[in-house]
């Protein structure tokens, strides 16, 4: 394992990308919703102003806008909180976007119970579920800082809309910043034998951390970064689950619609065992910090350790 | 395209309408009543205004159509096929499978459809996109928006229409088609809009207005509109609804649904008397 660095947000990782990126490719351009600073693309737009479009408290227009540029050849970059995109344009997301295959990047920061003391209504708890079923959209949910960088450049290479979903708060850096990220492939972390443990976005570093934990209790746990939930990578969760036969998932999302029904998904057709869906049981969250937040809702790491411990 | 007389224009616009009842009545579903209405406008469109090459339907120079209120889809696919995007003969397989011509329209299904629309108000941000894209390149190509009056309940439309005023966006042309009706009624009924032209005033857009039959007035208000400067204009049209059709203009009842055989010969009858 590379040494951690310290803490920043995935958001953080997405905003010094799209900077580094912008300076190359003068197609880039950025379409804000009123929150540049939150998305952190203020840099951007102070070195870009020509290419920054700001269209104010308007997240349905700001994904039109950003298909019709799309439409004519630009590489627009929209972003919000992803409670207000995806969340609240979704019909413009599936036809203007999807439907028309329109070359737009979706950004949408503030996921999970991550986001924090803002509160049920700005932590976006669906966004996976509302993504993943649309076709023609890639959805990826970076691990670290370092991760996201890539997923964006790939996601500007790549010819198709993206939801790229991002977070507020600061994680560990812990991916290495020299390793592939490819679309559509997950990572194995860590090799194990008990148990296959699936995790998506700031929760990766936990997933690994009880790794480490079981490691000294003799419990072999397999971890698997799964940054791409769609397409999903079936062929390295396949050949991980057929041989620990167990899995358990781990999201700050709903347990409903997101990365776990993905993989529960798959393996109900192809290789049914034991799966633990771990993420919000199906309520809103409140105000708090992440840490807090993760203890109360069931997404700590002792609560991982208890679902290891019994599937297996 | 090489420009059409108002005779000429005319006659494209009655076998626009003739296409348009057939297409529905062989699809057994559809909207009439707002795509008869626009063909006249369609045809000056089309023969007379905008610079696009059949052809090449990609090329970057041309000027975009973007269709917002995408049910009036049969004016553009017959209007599409006139000019030579595509045969004539493809008109007969709309909303069939397997065919180009959806129910609503796929840029991506067919030549010289810019954008995917169906659900209403989308098609103007989308409009907006391009023309601010048109700014960051300095292109000359122009931005042509059609959507309806009753669209303008959607509350996307309002966000696009500011957004073009920020932006001074003087390569974007918006013509409303003001018919006076939607699905449910009149739209004072279902919805009043009180003026438009108030509206877009304070929205802070050029505003004009034209007879959208009268071929005349509909060369010379587009031609202003072009050559306005200053940011938007939108143009509202007065249409008559289901116009050409007797029996079918001004009836809201006709908003969605297609002739039957009998009705369809009435209709081609009437149309091919006119020319």
């Amino acid at each position: 394992m590379p040494k951690e660095n310290k803490n920043k947000s995935t958001r953080d990782g997405f905003g010094d990308a799209l900077l580094a990126l912008a300076k190359k490719d003068k197609n880039i351009v950025v379409v804000s919703a009123d929150l540049a600073e939150s998305t952190r693309v203020w840099k951007f737009a102070k070195k870009y102003p020509a290419r920054f479009i700001e269209v104010g408290v308007a997240e349905q227009n700001m994904l039109g806008i950003a298909a019709g540029l799309a439409l004519a050849d630009k590489i627009p970059i929209a972003t919000s909180f992803a409670v207000f995109s995806p969340g609240r344009n979704w019909d413009q997301l599936r036809i203007s976007v999807c439907y028309s295959k329109a070359n737009v990047k979706i950004i949408g920061s503030h996921t999970g119970l991550g986001a924090g003391e803002d509160g049920a209504s700005h932590q976006a708890l669906e966004d996976i579920a509302i993504t993943r079923c649309l076709p023609n959209l890639v959805v990826l949910a970076p691990a670290d800082y370092n991760e996201a960088q890539k997923a964006l450049a790939v996601a500007i290479k790549h010819q198709g809309p993206i939801y790229l979903r991002l977070t507020r708060q600061n994680t560990p850096i812990f991916t290495s910043a020299k390793s592939i990220f490819k679309i559509g492939q997950a990572n194995i972390l860590q090799k194990g034998q008990d148990v296959t443990l699936i995790a998506c976005g700031a929760l990766v570093y936990d997933a690994l951390q009880v790794a480490k934990k079981l490691a000294t209790q003799n419990i072999s746990v397999e971890v698997i970064n799964c940054h791409t939930i769609k397409p999903l990578d079936k062929k390295t969760i396949l050949a991980s689950v057929k041989k620990t036969k167990k899995v358990v998932t781990l999201e700050d999302h709903q347990i409903h619609g997101g990365l776990g029904s993905a993989v529960a998904e798959l393996l109900a057709e192809n290789y049914p065992v034991p799966v633990k869906i771990m993420g919000v049981n199906d309520t809103f969250g409140e105000s708090g910090t992440p840490e807090k937040l993760y203890k109360k809702y069931g997404l700590d790491q002792e609560h991982i350790i208890k679902n290891i411990k019994e599937i297996i | 395209m090489p420009t059409l007389s108002i005779a000429e224009l005319k006659k494209q616009a009655n076998l626009i309408r003739q296409d348009i009842i057939l297409m529905l009545e062989r699809a057994g579903s559809g909207h009439p009543s707002g795509a008869l209405g626009m063909a006249d406008i369609f045809a000056v469109l089309y023969f007379q205004i905008l610079n696009h090459t059949p052809h090449k339907p990609n090329s970057p120079l041309r000027d975009r159509l973007i269709l917002s209120c995408g049910h009036y889809c049969p004016v553009l696919y017959a209007t599409l096929a006139r000019a030579g995007y595509f045969p004539l003969v493809e008109l007969k397989t709309l909303r069939q499978i397997n065919s180009r011509l959806q129910g609503h329209p796929h840029n991506l299904s067919l030549p010289g459809v810019e954008n995917s629309s169906g659900p209403l108000g989308q098609g103007i941000s989308q409009a907006v996109g391009m023309a601010l894209a048109g700014k960051i390149d300095q292109a000359k190509h122009q931005i042509f928006c059609i959507t309806s009056d009753a669209e303008h309940n959607e509350g996307q439309l309002w966000e696009a229409i500011m957004t073009a005023n920020k932006y001074q966006l003087n390569n974007l042309i918006n013509i409303v088609d003001c018919n006076n009706i939607q699905i449910d009624g009149k739209t004072t009924d279902i919805m009043p809009l009180l003026s438009l032209r108030k509206k877009y005033e304070s929205f802070g857009w050029k505003v004009l207005e034209m007879n959208g039959h009268n071929y005349g007035n509909i060369i010379a208000t587009i031609k202003q509109a072009k050559n306005y400067q200053k940011g938007p204009v939108v143009i509202l049209a007065h249409t008559i609804p289901g116009k050409g059709v007797s029996f079918m203009e001004n009836k809201y009842d006709w908003h969605g649904k297609a002739p039957n055989k009998e009705q369809a010969e009435k209709a081609l009858q009437e149309l091919r008397q006119a020319v």
